[in-house]
C-alpha cells in the first residue's frame, strides 16, 4: 500500500501563534482518510496544505515538507496551480460558480487545456457524482438554482472533472441537511474506487461510517492515527478515547 | 384602613398620576416636534428636485415655444449668441461625447487593472498606501486638472500630434479620465469585495491562475456592479465642467476629431454665465435648454446605474 | 508555456496601471510646483487681482473661500445630519422612503452646474439675494447636501444594533437613544463625510460662476450680502489667459488651494482618530 501524500515535520505558524506542531501524516493511496478533532485543532489548516490553498492566507508560515508523488509541493520551484490539477478540493459551503451547470464543470478543464470531449466529460463527471439523472435535462440552467445538496454534488463533479488523484473534502456535509448528507456519504463510498479521499469532519459518526483510516488531532498535534474500526473500538491513547466517547469537544 | 386615609392615598395617587401624565404629555410633544423637524429636513431634498425640474421644465417650455424642437435636436450649428443665430445642439452633444467616450476608454481598463491589483496582488500594507493616493487624486479640484491639461498635457501631445490645437478634446478626455479613474477603481473594488471568498477559492482550487480566475470567474460574477460603476462614471464625466472648459475650449465644432477644440454642454453653460445675460430673451433660455438636456442625460444614467447596483441579479 | 506567460503579462498590466496612478499624482504636483513656486510670495497672498501679473494676488480668493466654507458648513451640516437621522432612525420603511432615497442618490449625481442654475433662479433672482456670499453658500450647501446625507447614513447604519437595544432596555426614549448613544457613536464617520464634502465644495467653481461670483474684485467681503470670489474662480480666470505669467499665478493659487485642502483633511483624520480612541476606551 503506497503513501500518496505524506507530511514530514509539518509546522504551521499564524504570525506568533504556533498552530500546527510537527505533523507526520501518511495518506494511503485509494483509501478514505478522515481527519477528526475538536474545533480549532488545525484540521482544516492541515488539509489546505495538501493543495497549497494556505498560500492565500497572509502571515502564514509553513515549515517542513508535504510530499505528493515523491515531490515536496512546498519546494520553491513548484507551481501551486499544477498541484491543484491533481489534488482537488470540495469546500464546506457549496461554492458553484454563477454559471450554468455545464460551464461549472468544463471551466477547470478548459483553462487547463485538457483536450477532451466536453459533453462526454460533463456526463461522466455528473454520473460519478450521482447528479446526472437529476440535471441531465437542464445542463444550461444556472447552478445556483440547485438545492444545497445538489450544489455540493455539483462541486464534487467539478472536482472530478479534473481527474485528480486526490480529493480533499473540508467538512463537505456540515452545511447540508441529513438527507443530502447521506447521499454524499454514499457517494464517497463509490468514489473510493477511483480516488484517494481525505475528509475533515467534526462529526465522529460520519468518520466512523465512511473512512478506512482516521487521524485524530488535538491542538495542532497528531495524537493518533490508524485503521478506523480499531481506532473507534480500541483507541490506544486516552485523549482519543475521551474525544470519541464525547467527554470533551 | 379608614376612609380618611383612603381619601389621602387616592389624592396622592391622582397627583402622581397627574405628574406622570404631564411628563408623558411633554415627552410625547418632544417626540412629535423632533419628528416634525427631521421630516422637514428631509423634505428639503424633495423640494430641491422638484424645483430643479420645475425651473428647467418651465424655461425649456418657453425656449421651445420660440425654437423648433427639431432644429434644436438635429441642427449641426450652434451659434445662439451671434447673428445669424443657429440653435442646433448637436455640436455640444458631439463635444460632450468625444470627451466622455475618450475618458472612459482611458479610465475603464486602467481602473479595472488597478482594482484587480488591489484585490488580488497587493499586500494589506500596499493597499493602505495606494487607497489614499487614489483618494487624493479624486479630491483634487477640477480647475487644477484643467490647468494641468492646458500647460502639461497639451504641449506633450503636440509632440506626437503636431497639428493638435491649443484647446482640444483629447487633452480634456485624458484629464477627465484621470478624474473618474479613482471612482471606477473604488466601485470595482467594492464589487470584488462583495463576492463571497469561497467563489475565488473554488476557482483557484481547480488549478486556475490569477488571470483566469479574474477574467473567467470574478469579473463575470461582479459584472452587474461593474456595469453600474461604468454608468456612474459616465454620468460624472458628462457633468464635468471646469477641466473640460479649460482643456477643450469653447468652440462648438461639429466634429469627431479629438485634436480639435470642442465645446461641451457644461462649458457652454459656463460661457454664457460668464457674460452678462439679460434675464429674458432667447440667449438666457438656451442656457436652460442645454441644462435640461444635460439633466435628462445624467438623470437617466444615474437611474440605470442605481438599478444595476440594487436590482437582484439574474444569479 | 502560453498560460504562464499570459499570467505574467496580466500581473504586469495590473502593476503598471497602479504605478501609473502614483506617477500621475507625482507629475501633477511636481509640475504645479515648478510652475508656481516663483509666484508664491507674501505679496501674492496679500494682494488683489490685477491686470499686471506682478501685482496680482489671491487675497479676496482666500477670504472668499473661507467665508463661503464656513457659511456652507453652518447651513448644510445640520440639515444633512438631520435628514440622515430621519432616514435611518425615525423614518418608516416603505416605498415613499425608498423614493426619497433614490432621489437623494440622484441629487448626489447631478452635475454641479445645474445646482448653479438652481441657485441663480431661486436665490439670486427669486429671493433677490443678488450675487452675494449668501447666495453662493446656499447653492453650495444644496450641492453637498446629498453627499453629507449619504455619508451620515452610512455612519449611522454602522452603529451596532446592540447599542440601541441596550439604551431602550434601560428605559430610554427614542430621542435619548438616538441623540445620546447612536449619534455620538456615528460622529467619526459623519465627520469624514462632512470633511470630504467640504473639500469638494472648496474646489467648485462652475456653480459659483453661474450664481455670480466675480473674477476681478477689489475689496474684501464684509457681510454675507457682499459680492465675492473664491480661489477656484481666480485660478480659472488666470488659467484661461494665454500669458505665461498668468499660468504661473494660477499654479501658485492652486498651491494655496491644495495647502488648504490638505490641512482640512489632516484635521479630519486627526479628529477621527481621536474620537475613535475615545470610543474604544468606553
Amino acid at each position: 500500500m503506497t503513501n500518496i501524500l505524506t507530511t514530514k515535520n509539518l509546522n504551521i505558524h499564524y504570525g506568533p501563534k504556533h498552530a500546527v506542531h510537527d505533523v507526520n501524516l501518511n495518506i494511503k493511496d485509494g483509501k478514505i482518510t478522515a481527519i477528526i478533532g475538536p474545533s480549532g485543532c488545525g484540521k482544516s489548516t492541515i488539509l489546505r496544505c495538501f493543495n497549497r490553498m494556505n498560500d492565500f492566507i497572509t502571515g502564514i508560515k509553513i515549515s517542513g515538507e508535504v510530499v505528493f508523488n515523491e515531490r515536496n509541493i512546498y519546494h520553491p520551484s513548484t507551481d501551486p496551480s499544477r498541484i491543484r490539477k491533481s489534488v482537488g478540493m470540495v469546500f464546506q459551503r457549496p461554492n458553484p460558480f454563477p454559471k450554468s451547470i455545464y460551464n461549472n464543470i468544463v471551466w477547470g478543464p478548459k483553462i487547463n487545456n485538457l483536450d477532451l470531449d466536453f459533453e462526454e466529460l460533463v456526463e461522466t463527471s455528473l454520473k460519478k457524482a450521482a447528479l446526472w439523472d437529476e440535471v441531465k435535462d437542464r445542463l444550461n440552467d444556472s447552478a445556483l438554482a440547485l438545492s444545497g445538496g445538489q450544489q455540493q454534488r455539483l462541486c464534487i463533479a467539478r472536482a472530478i472533472a479534473m481527474s485528480p488523484k486526490v480529493i480533499l473534502m473540508d467538512e463537505p456535509c456540515s452545511a447540508l441537511d441529513p438527507k443530502a448528507t447521506i447521499k454524499i456519504e454514499d457517494l464517497m463510498g463509490e468514489l473510493r474506487e477511483s480516488y484517494t479521499i481525505v475528509i475533515v469532519t467534526h462529526n465522529m459518526q460520519q468518520a466512523a461510517r465512511v473512512s478506512d483510516e482516521t487521524a485524530f488531532f488535538y491542538e495542532g498535534e497528531l495524537i493518533e492515527f490508524g485503521n478506523t474500526p480499531d481506532m473507534f473500538t480500541n483507541p490506544t491513547k486516552k485523549q482519543t478515547e475521551d474525544y470519541i466517547t464525547g467527554r470533551f469537544g | 384602613m379608614n376612609s380618611i386615609q383612603e381619601n389621602l392615598m387616592d389624592s396622592k395617587r391622582s397627583i402622581e398620576d397627574g405628574r406622570v401624565s404631564f411628563r408623558l404629555f411633554f415627552n410625547k410633544l418632544l417626540e412629535r416636534s423632533i419628528n416634525f423637524y427631521l421630516l422637514a429636513c428631509v423634505s428639503v431634498t424633495v423640494l430641491v428636485s422638484s424645483t430643479v425640474i420645475f425651473i428647467l421644465g418651465k424655461d425649456c417650455f418657453e425656449f421651445f415655444s420660440q425654437i423648433s424642437f427639431f432644429d434644436f435636436l438635429f441642427g449641426t450649428k450652434w451659434e445662439p449668441l451671434i447673428e445669424p443665430r443657429n440653435f442646433g445642439v448637436l455640436p455640444l452633444i458631439t463635444g460632450t461625447f468625444l470627451v466622455v467616450f475618450g475618458s472612459i476608454l482611458i479610465a475603464l481598463p486602467i481602473g479595472l487593472f488597478v482594482a484587480v491589483f488591489l484585490s488580488e496582488f497587493s499586500s494589506k500594507r500596499f493597499r493602505s498606501f495606494i487607497k489614499p493616493i487614489l483618494e487624493i487624486l479624486a479630491g483634487i479640484p477640477t480647475v487644477v486638472y484643467g490647468l494641468f491639461a492646458l500647460t502639461f498635457i497639451t504641449p506633450k501631445l503636440k509632440l506626437i500630434f503636431p497639428e493638435i490645437e491649443v484647446f482640444n478634446a483629447l487633452s480634456a478626455a485624458i484629464v477627465v479620465g484621470v478624474m473618474i479613474l479613482p471612482m471606477i477603481t473604488s466601485l470595482c473594488d467594492d464589487a470584488f469585495k462583495a463576492l463571497p471568498n469561497s467563489l475565488k477559492q473554488g476557482a483557484y482550487a481547480l488549478g486556475g491562475r490569477p488571470h483566469e480566475v479574474v477574467i473567467g470567474i470574478i469579473i463575470p460574477a461582479a459584472s452587474q456592479r461593474i456595469g453600474a460603476a461604468i454608468i456612474l462614471a459616465i454620468s460624472r464625466a458628462v457633468g464635468e465642467t471646469m477641466a473640460v472648459t479649460l482643456a477643450a475650449g469653447a468652440n462648438p465644432n461639429f466634429t469627431l476629431n479629438p485634436l480639435k477644440s470642442v465645446q461641451t454642454m457644461t462649458s457652454y453653460i459656463v460661457q454664457v454665465s460668464m457674460g452678462d445675460i439679460p434675464a429674458h430673451g432667447v440667449e438666457y433660455l438656451t442656457c436652460f435648454a442645454v441644462a435640461g438636456l444635460l439633466f435628462l442625460i445624467t438623470w437617466l444614467m444615474n437611474m440605470i446605474g442605481a438599478y444595476f447596483i440594487f436590482a437582484k441579479g439574474k444569479n | 508555456m502560453g498560460r504562464k506567460i499570459k499570467s505574467v503579462i496580466f500581473y504586469f498590466l495590473c502593476l503598471v496601471s497602479t504605478i501609473l496612478c502614483l506617477f500621475l499624482l507625482g507629475i501633477l504636483i511636481y509640475h504645479l510646483f515648478i510652475q508656481g513656486k516663483d509666484y508664491f510670495t507674501w505679496d501674492f497672498l496679500n494682494n488683489f487681482p490685477s491686470r499686471f501679473a506682478s501685482k496680482a494676488g489671491v487675497k479676496p480668493g482666500i477670504y472668499g473661500t473661507f467665508y463661503m466654507m464656513a457659511l456652507t458648513a453652518i447651513i448644510a451640516v445640520p440639515l444633512g445630519i438631520s435628514t440622515a437621522i430621519y432616514m435611518e432612525e425615525y423614518g418608516p420603511k416603505n416605498k415613499w422612503m425608498n423614493l426619497i432615497q433614490i432621489n437623494i442618490s440622484n441629487l448626489a449625481g447631478m452635475p454641479s452646474i445645474i445646482y448653479g442654475l438652481l441657485g441663480l433662479a431661486v436665490f439670486v433672482r427669486f429671493f433677490g439675494l443678488e450675487r452675494s456670499i449668501l447666495s453662493g453658500s446656499l447653492t453650495l450647501s444644496l450641492l453637498i447636501l446629498p453627499v453629507i446625507i449619504i455619508a451620515s447614513q452610512g455612519a449611522i447604519k454602522s452603529v451596532p444594533q446592540s447599542i440601541r437595544d441596550a439604551g431602550y432596555a434601560l428605559g430610554a426614549r427614542k430621542f435619548h437613544v438616538v441623540f445620546t448613544q447612536v449619534l455620538p457613536a456615528a460622529i467619526p464617520g459623519i465627520m469624514t463625510g462632512v470633511i470630504l464634502s467640504l473639500s469638494r465644495a472648496i474646489g467648485e467653481a462652475a456653480p459659483l460662476i453661474v450664481v455670480g461670483a466675480v473674477g476681478y474684485i477689489s475689496y474684501l467681503p464684509h457681510t454675507i450680502m457682499d459680492g465675492f470670489t473664491v480661489l477656484p474662480i481666480q485660478i480659472y480666470n488666470w488659467a484661461s489667459r494665454p500669458q505665461e505669467e498668468f499660468q504661473g499665478l494660477a499654479s501658485a493659487a492652486i498651491l494655496v488651494l491644495l495647502i488648504g485642502l490638505f490641512s482640512l483633511n489632516f484635521v479630519a483624520v486627526y479628529i477621527r482618530e481621536r474620537f475613535q480612541r475615545y470610543k474604544d476606551n468606553d
